[in-house]
């Protein structure tokens, strides 16, 4: 006689230690084995977009701050773009390399704590404080700059809120040497660690079919082996100034696409973001960070699609203006929120552990995936 | 131990409440200073500082939270299982505590002498099992359903190769005391048995590899059986919030620490006596130099908890350093590799040992 069995349906959050704030997953299990996983999105919802229509585009800014609270700078970056090409202005020479070199700074900060909070999910905790202990530097060269840690607001429409400290050169090139030899230690202490290699070489496999399928874009996307970074494929700013390569996913351990690979991705990346910020920041001419901000934004009727490449994958801003001094509409294509979908599809057939390695290896903030 | 308070005080009941409370304090202390320890060494390894308020560099911390612990309120589901839930972490709490009698900390201090104490260890610390899985049941809660599971599952399956491990040090050694254990290997370290045993011989030199390797897998049980990582699986935090004990708060989840903490030391106490001469002194004792014979049971003691904490001191080394096995790895690791490697290091010795 065949015994009726029931799945047991467990909710992963909102309250739980690695969702990464406040996510719930809805898991169906039989014994420890994933049979669905639903993500359940919008706690922490707080009406950006509908926000941005009743506000002037340079009140915007700060808001953008509050998406990827992990990678502000670089959703400021995205913003103030997108609104300079609304208006047509061109910004310093000055300005662009310091916007470049602050992208970068804040695109390692952001994998340093995507990847020390990889390593806690996986459960060794000791990276975590390490990588931490890394990022706490470039945080003291963001608060040098313009007084913040965490949301800058520094990115300003044709310009940036402050100029550089006289320090700073110095002081980023120092932090450059210093955590050079820091990625060897990671490597060493984490990446080829035999259990982590075990625990995410083969799991969570994302095919380049799904991954275009699914709209993934960021490490998730190179993790599964293309090359595709928008600095490089649709440059913005002056990255097409650089000399740098794009690390992609090529299945070491275990197959291509797999966790492993999407973490050994941004630990490459990280180390050409260096490279970047060495070929920038002795090059920084001359000049008044504030001299094209304009007095009053009021751009001309019409629209505006940029993208940028976010830590996490393709940050693109949607803008309407209909001619007055706030917009429209502002559509924000959140990279975290198209990663967050595949979810589904790479954890079927896995155990609860597994879960926990993909979700950390897919890298979400839940405040731009809700918005 | 109990002789010896018998005489001091002609009173039976005194007696043995003396020679049970002695095992008690231990445990309590072990509990205590391993938390500061497993505090400091993970502060250390991480560029931290760890507790330093409370007393010189924090060493009444754990005093402060073990106060802080008897205050809280006990707050409890209304949904949970009432008896389980309370019975739970007192059973989890006297496996660890009844073990710590028959752990000869020094040729003198010994809650109880037994002929079979290796075995009524291992027997006792089962109980902890059954603590796990009323406090995962009982609880109510996924999470911690999930946790007891688990730990159930990797606590029966490493005490194989652990018991295996065992059974050939019994038939090498002829004694289940731990106590004979301990004086059988005698002073100074060439003479315990990782290096062999005592017995001067070709069979001391065949039999050193082989030691090795049951001393290996039983260290890497026994970091399994008291849930350490990278065996922490039934309490994983990043998956199940904090395993079994999920629900539990204030003294109930007290007594889940304290009973690691002690499960830790004795854990490490067992791999002592089995493979690194128990309370025996690696260079000799100074008591015999100067002629002072009662010198001899506290250098044992000291000695021998010198030991203890060093292992101790490798499992936080490890706890700190390395990532968690998923379930599954766990289970290949115990059945696939630890069980047919403790079979053959049985056969093996059992061959030696013949010779």
């Amino acid at each position: 006689m065949a015994l009726k069995t029931e799945h047991m349906v467990l909710n992963m959050g909102p309250q739980h230690p690695s969702t990464h704030g406040v996510l719930r997953l809805e898991l169906e299990l039989e014994g420890e084995l994933i049979k669905k996983v639903v993500p359940h999105i919008g706690y922490l919802h707080r009406c950006f977009e509908k926000h941005a229509e009743a506000m002037q585009y340079n009140q915007i800014i700060p808001y953008t701050d509050r998406m990827d609270y992990l990678a502000s700078m670089y959703n400021n970056f995205g913003y103030v773009i997108a609104v300079e090409k609304l208006l047509g202005i061109e910004v310093p020479e000055r300005v662009q390399y310091i916007r470049v070199i602050m992208g970068e700074l804040q695109r390692i900060a952001s994998h340093l704590v995507a990847l020390g909070t990889y390593g806690l999910d996986i459960g060794a905790f000791t990276p975590f404080l390490y990588l931490f202990r890394d990022r706490e530097k470039i945080l003291t060269l963001f608060e040098m700059t313009c007084g913040a840690r965490l949301l800058y607001n520094y990115m300003w429409v044709g310009g940036l809120s402050h100029d550089i400290h006289p320090d700073f050169q110095r002081m980023t090139k120092e932090f450059v040497n210093y955590f050079k030899p820091t990625i060897v230690e990671l490597d060493n202490l984490l990446s080829y660690n035999k259990i982590f290699i075990e625990r995410t070489a083969n799991i969570g496999i994302l095919p380049i079919d799904t991954a275009i399928n699914y709209g993934v874009t960021g490490p998730m996307l190179r993790g599964s082996g293309i090359k595709f970074d928008l600095r490089k494929d649709d440059p913005y700013s002056i990255y097409d100034r650089f000399d740098f390569d794009i690390p992609v996913g090529k299945g070491i351990y275990g197959t291509v696409g797999d966790c492993w690979d999407r973490y050994y991705v941004r630990v490459r990346e990280m180390e050409q973001s260096l490279r970047i910020i060495e070929q920038a920041i002795d090059n920084i001419p001359e000049g008044d960070v504030q001299s094209a901000i304009p007095k009053r934004i009021k751009p001309p009727k019409g629209t505006v699609y940029t993208r940028v490449e976010n830590p996490r994958g393709e940050l693109g801003y949607f803008i309407i203006s209909d001619g007055n001094t706030n917009p429209f509409r502002v559509k924000v294509r959140a990279p975290s929120f198209v990663n967050l979908e595949v979810m589904g599809e790479l954890c079927k057939g896995h155990l609860v552990a597994d879960v926990i390695a993909i979700l950390g290896s897919v890298d979400i903030v839940l405040g731009e995936v809700d918005r | 131990m109990y002789q010896y308070f018998y005489n001091l005080l002609g009173n039976e009941i005194a007696a043995t409440l003396i020679t049970a409370a002695v095992p008690l304090v231990n445990v309590l202390l072990v509990a205590l200073i391993g938390v500061y320890l497993e505090r400091k060494v993970s502060a250390h390894m991480q560029d931290r500082l760890g507790p330093m308020r409370t007393g010189w560099h924090g060493v009444f911390q754990t005093v402060a939270d073990f106060i802080k612990m008897l205050q809280k309120e006990d707050a409890v589901s209304t949904e949970i299982d009432k008896k389980l839930y309370n019975i739970a972490p007192v059973l989890v709490f006297t496996g660890t505590f009844a073990a710590y009698a028959a752990i000869p900390f020094s040729s003198q201090l010994i809650g109880s002498e037994a002929e079979v104490g290796i075995f009524y260890v291992v027997a006792i610390s089962s109980l902890v099992v059954a603590g796990i899985l009323m406090a995962g049941w009982s609880s109510n809660n996924k999470y911690s359903l999930l946790g007891a599971m688990r730990s159930a599952a990797q606590i029966v399956s490493y005490e194989i190769p652990t018991a295996i491990v065992i059974l050939s040090m019994v038939m090498l050694t002829g004694t289940l005391s731990l106590d004979k254990f301990s004086q059988m290997q005698t002073a100074y370290f060439w003479n315990w048995n990782i290096f062999g045993g005592a017995e001067l011989g070709l069979v001391k030199f065949l039999l050193i590899p082989f030691m090795v390797v049951g001393f290996i897998i039983v260290f890497i049980s026994t970091l399994a059986e008291v849930n350490r990582t990278p065996f922490d699986i039934p309490e994983a935090e990043s998956e199940l919030v904090a395993g079994y004990f999920t629900e539990y708060c204030g003294m109930k989840w007290a007594m889940f620490m304290l009973s690691e903490y002690g499960n830790m030391f004795a854990v490490s106490a067992i791999v002592t006596i089995l493979f690194f001469g128990g309370y025996q002194s690696p260079v000799g004792y100074v008591g015999d130099l100067v002629g002072a014979d009662w010198m001899i049971p506290l250098e044992q003691g000291f000695w021998f908890l010198a030991k203890g904490w060093f292992f101790i001191f490798v499992q936080m080394w490890l706890r700190w350093t390395l990532p968690r096995l998923r379930v599954d790895q766990l289970m290949s690791l115990c059945w696939k590799y630890l069980i047919p490697y403790a079979f053959v290091n049985l056969i093996i010795i059992g061959f030696i040992s013949l010779i």
